[in-house]
């Protein structure tokens, strides 16, 4: 560009300059201004900056702002720095709260990924049971959450829900989730598998179906196992999906609130108070807007670094 | 060792895929040519066991094995897909077929694997996994794979489809070599006519699930039987030409040479002429020189491909040699010299004459 501009600089100099002395400003213009400059395009841009700043950027800040204050009233608040941070790592409530979570999210994975594999490598491929085994396993998946946690609280109930029911007098089992806290964590842990399974199982079910059939007979025609097969062909071609599978699990059980609010509402006692029940009742149960804040951007931070770590990991391991 | 395909018929939602299919493959080397959707690939999972025929028998050695699954079978299968167990090294890869076979232990299975390696040149890749293979090197390990286990039948569909065409030249002279000596049955398809010619091998010609013809494959290429043979060895395709025969002469165009056998007539032939066999030089004396028109010039460098449109708009390629310029929309002169002309009959099912000579294939 720039060596044109000096062509087209020295042509008008060498035409216009001997004629008029005006002509050498002309060709002075063209060299410190290239070529005009248009910045109208950031117009198109604003829409978006503005939607994210209103609906992210702000509200974050807003909370960043709250973590760093104590509030006593809208026009009372003082400076406290880090201290919220402080209480709210080393509050116990909270560190329970944390392993329950963590614990609860760890047990979701090591059921719902192997369960979703099985699910998907035994659905059938054709055929008018392709789509009624599909239909079926989404089912659970169009249901809001909040009937979720409902249909769970009545179905495991020990008096009028058929699976309570079942469990205390056909098995003779004595189960109370209202109760006792094993049993809480258990029709949670349920709930979950059974609400999210189908999301693993549909990824699984996509990743299977577009391995291309001659690898599958290259198997049969070595005498390869099922085992074999689906060790040595199907797993390692679904290594992209799970990887998804895994991260949307992690951060969904890690975050999760509707379904054990309305069933157990986090107890008996604290049995099923995970970290988002425990926040909710400090930021709007009890409106402690300081600590709920900081509770809130350490809890956004760690879910974001594991994400990072799981993706790391899961993508660097196949290499 | 030989294998015999005995009324083989598959239908698949009532089209017809292979229509009694009847062939004794001996063992070395047998080509299939054929256009795709000739039924090449059925066919070859008809015989590999991989799917059962809707009629028909499958014999190896005389020994009746259509129901038998393909596990208990001694079959290796190369697919045009480069197919490799993504987990495992090219080493474990090429040994996973002999994992299951008693013959060999853990040594022999090792220095089966470098073996058939060096064979393929690949024998430096041995650590590695498919995914850091190049195209090549993944379809080298998938036909050493196939290679690794002695196995009664290595069924090669179309391998070397989805490679360039450098690597292709390569890997053909390989194999060409490799099969010579092989003592399993070795059916290796192609939809390329020029790959079945280069083998040389016996070649059976497959179209719409019926086998066309069965024998040597210059034999057929110089003679072909039938109009689809011919047009599935002929790579530019065939040139098609109206023919009459009139007086014991066969006229074509205003031209006319003569009928190398009496005919009766009136009788409507076809004349097909392979597109190098046309030329812009008058070469022989009694050469029909046919009025056209240019169309389009294609030159690849080391031939030149001319698009010619003759009267009664009837499209003609001449294929010529070296690059030669031509100005579309002119009017030229083309010369085919009747001694390169087949004539069949109007349907296309029997082979009148090769030019001026006549031929008695079908009795």
């Amino acid at each position: 560009m720039s060596e044109q501009t000096t062509v087209a600089g020295s042509q008008v100099g060498g035409e216009v300059v001997p004629a008029t002395p005006a002509g050498g400003s002309g060709a002075a213009e063209t060299r410190a201004d290239p070529k005009p400059r248009n910045n109208r395009a950031w117009w198109l841009v604003l829409p978006v900056v503005v939607s994210v700043a209103f609906t992210a950027v702000i509200p974050l800040m807003t909370v960043v702002n709250f973590s760093v204050q104590d509030v006593f009233s809208p026009s009372d608040r003082i400076f406290v720095g880090l201290e919220w941070f402080r209480s709210v790592t080393r509050d116990p409530e909270v560190r329970a709260a944390f392993v329950r979570t963590l614990l609860f999210s760890a047990q979701v994975l090591l059921l719902e990924i192997p369960l979703g594999v099985a699910l998907a490598v035994v659905m059938p491929r054709r055929g008018v049971w392709m789509s009624v085994a599909l239909v079926l396993v989404a089912l659970p998946l169009l249901i809001p959450w909040n009937v979720v946690g409902t249909i769970w609280q009545i179905f495991a109930r020990g008096d009028i829900g058929l699976g309570g029911w079942t469990i205390n007098n056909v098995l003779g089992i004595n189960f109370n989730y209202t109760l006792d806290s094993t049993d809480a964590w258990i029709t949670v842990l349920v709930m979950d598998v059974w609400h999210w399974t189908p999301l693993v199982a549909l990824l699984a079910y996509a990743g299977l179906r577009s391995i291309p059939g001659p690898y599958f007979q290259a198997a049969q025609i070595d005498g390869a196992s099922a085992w074999a097969t689906f060790r040595h062909i199907q797993l390692p071609r679904l290594r992209g999906v799970l990887t998804i599978a895994i991260l949307l699990r992690f951060m969904d059980s890690f975050m999760i609130y509707t379904e054990p609010f309305v069933v157990t509402g986090g107890g008996p006692g604290n049995a099923t108070s995970f970290l988002s029940i425990l926040l909710s009742k400090i930021a709007v149960g009890q409106f402690d807007l300081g600590p709920a804040g900081a509770f809130s951007l350490l809890y956004f931070l760690f879910v974001q670094i594991l994400c990072y770590v799981f993706f790391t990991v899961l993508t660097r391991s196949g290499r | 060792m030989t294998l015999i395909l005995d009324g083989v018929s598959v239908r698949q939602r009532g089209e017809t895929w292979l229509d009694d299919i009847r062939l004794e493959l001996p063992n070395g080397m047998t080509t299939l040519v054929g256009p795709m959707t000739a039924g090449k690939t059925t066919l070859m999972r008809v015989a590999a066991g991989l799917s059962p025929p809707d009629s028909g028998r499958v014999l190896v050695d005389g020994k009746d094995v259509t129901g038998i699954s393909v596990r208990k079978r001694s079959v290796a299968f190369v697919y045009q897909q480069f197919i490799n167990y993504p987990s495992l090294t090219v080493h474990e890869n090429i040994a996973s077929p002999l994992r299951l076979d008693r013959r060999f232990d853990r040594e022999g299975i090792d220095r089966r694997v470098r073996e058939v390696a060096e064979l393929m040149g690949i024998a430096d890749l041995l650590g590695r996994r498919p995914a850091e293979l190049s195209g090549g090197q993944q379809q080298r390990t998938a036909i050493a794979r196939a290679l690794a286990r002695p196995v009664d039948l290595l069924l090669l569909d179309e391998p070397l489809a989805n490679l360039d065409f450098k690597l292709r030249e390569q890997l053909r002279a390989d194999l060409k070599a490799m099969f010579a000596q092989s003592r399993s049955v070795v059916l290796y398809s192609t939809a390329d006519p020029n790959e079945a010619l280069s083998f040389a091998a016996p070649t059976v010609v497959l179209g719409e699930g019926r086998v066309r013809h069965v024998g040597e494959v210059a034999d057929m290429y110089a003679h072909p039987p039938t109009l689809a043979v011919a047009a599935t060895l002929s790579d530019p395709p065939l040139n098609l030409l109206p023919g009459v025969v009139r007086d014991g002469r066969i006229e074509c165009l205003g031209m006319s040479f003569p009928a190398p056998r009496a005919h009766v007539d009136g009788t409507d032939l076809i004349l097909a002429v392979r597109p190098h066999q046309v030329s812009i030089t008058r070469e022989s004396p009694g050469a029909l020189a046919l009025p056209a028109e240019i169309r389009l010039a294609e030159v690849t460098g080391s031939a030149t491909f001319l698009h010619l449109l003759l009267p009664g708009r009837r499209h003609l390629v001449a294929h010529l040699p070296g690059t030669q310029l031509f100005t579309p929309g002119e009017s030229t002169v083309v010369y085919v010299d009747p001694a390169h002309v087949f004539v069949f009959d109007a349907t296309g099912e029997r082979l009148l004459a090769t030019g001026a000579a006549e031929v008695d294939l079908h009795g």
